[in-house]
């Protein structure tokens, strides 16, 4: 910090944020939308991702959205998951797995008529709660299912 | 070597794709058992696939997807002989491409 900066952090509250923001390297100037979803990536917590990733951490349970994983998967490196949704206006469809050390596996931004539906595989440290969050109107929808894991698939 | 597969089907007015992208796919939190060090973290960051132009899906990824990742995804529209474009970037900087005819 130096006395310029100083000058400057003390303009206005929000300018002070912003100017802060930079400082800690958390918000690159032109490269926001990037920014942002690295914070995602790099919560630690369900809801710190969801807030990154969607801009809300508040979502209900859905019966619309179908969410196929297997019951034990056997090896934690590759685990298939497959959501889809009868839900209208599908923007966004997230994966997080709840144990994992960085919960955010993935997120979809669907548009120009694209399906509400994906297919991937991800990795488990251990057995935990995947949660699939699906954006629709705005809103956040989601399905959870919990997945054994006999072997991991990440550290080692 | 192309390091994307892409299998794209049209039915009923809905295109499915079916990709494979060959990355190691890193996260960072591995160690090399021998020397005890940390293998950086090493991972697609971002898929794209354009369809006629627009962008029907973007995914971001990060570290927690398995190796040589797999996606499928689906879209309206999308007849036999069209063509659709995926491409994806790493956290390295660097990427790949590949225009495929749809069946």
């Amino acid at each position: 910090m130096n006395s310029i900066r100083r000058k400057f952090l003390k303009s206005t509250a929000l300018f002070s944020a912003t100017v802060a923001a930079i400082g800690t390297g958390l918000l690159v100037p032109g490269r926001a939308v990037a920014a942002y979803l690295e914070n995602a990536f790099a919560a630690k917590d369900i809801s710190g991702a969801l807030m990154a990733a969607t801009g809300s951490d508040t979502y209900t349970e859905s019966a619309d959205i179908k969410l196929k994983a297997p019951d034990i998967a056997e090896n934690g490196a590759v685990v298939p998951i497959t959501v889809s949704s009868t839900l209208p206006n599908v923007e966004s469809i997230t994966i997080l797995a709840k144990n994992n050390p960085l919960p955010l596996t993935s997120t979809y931004r669907l548009q120009n008529g694209a399906e509400p539906f994906i297919s991937t595989r991800i990795k488990l440290g251990k057995t935990s709660d995947i949660i699939a969050v699906v954006k629709s109107n705005g809103q956040l929808f989601s399905a959870t299912k919990e997945v054994k894991v006999t072997i991991g698939g990440c550290g080692g | 070597m192309a390091t994307i597969k892409i299998r794209a089907k049209a039915k009923n007015g809905i295109t499915t794709v079916k990709t494979l992208v060959s990355h190691p796919m890193e996260t960072g939190l591995r160690k090399n058992k021998k020397t005890g060090k940390k293998i950086p973290a090493h991972h697609v960051t971002e898929v794209n696939a354009e369809y006629n132009g627009n962008t029907v899906m973007t995914a971001n990824w990060g570290p927690g997807i398995s190796k040589n990742p797999y996606l499928s995804f689906k879209f309206k529209g999308g007849s036999a002989g069209e063509r659709i474009k995926i491409s994806w970037v790493d956290n390295m900087g660097k990427g790949d491409s590949l225009e495929a005819v749809i069946k």
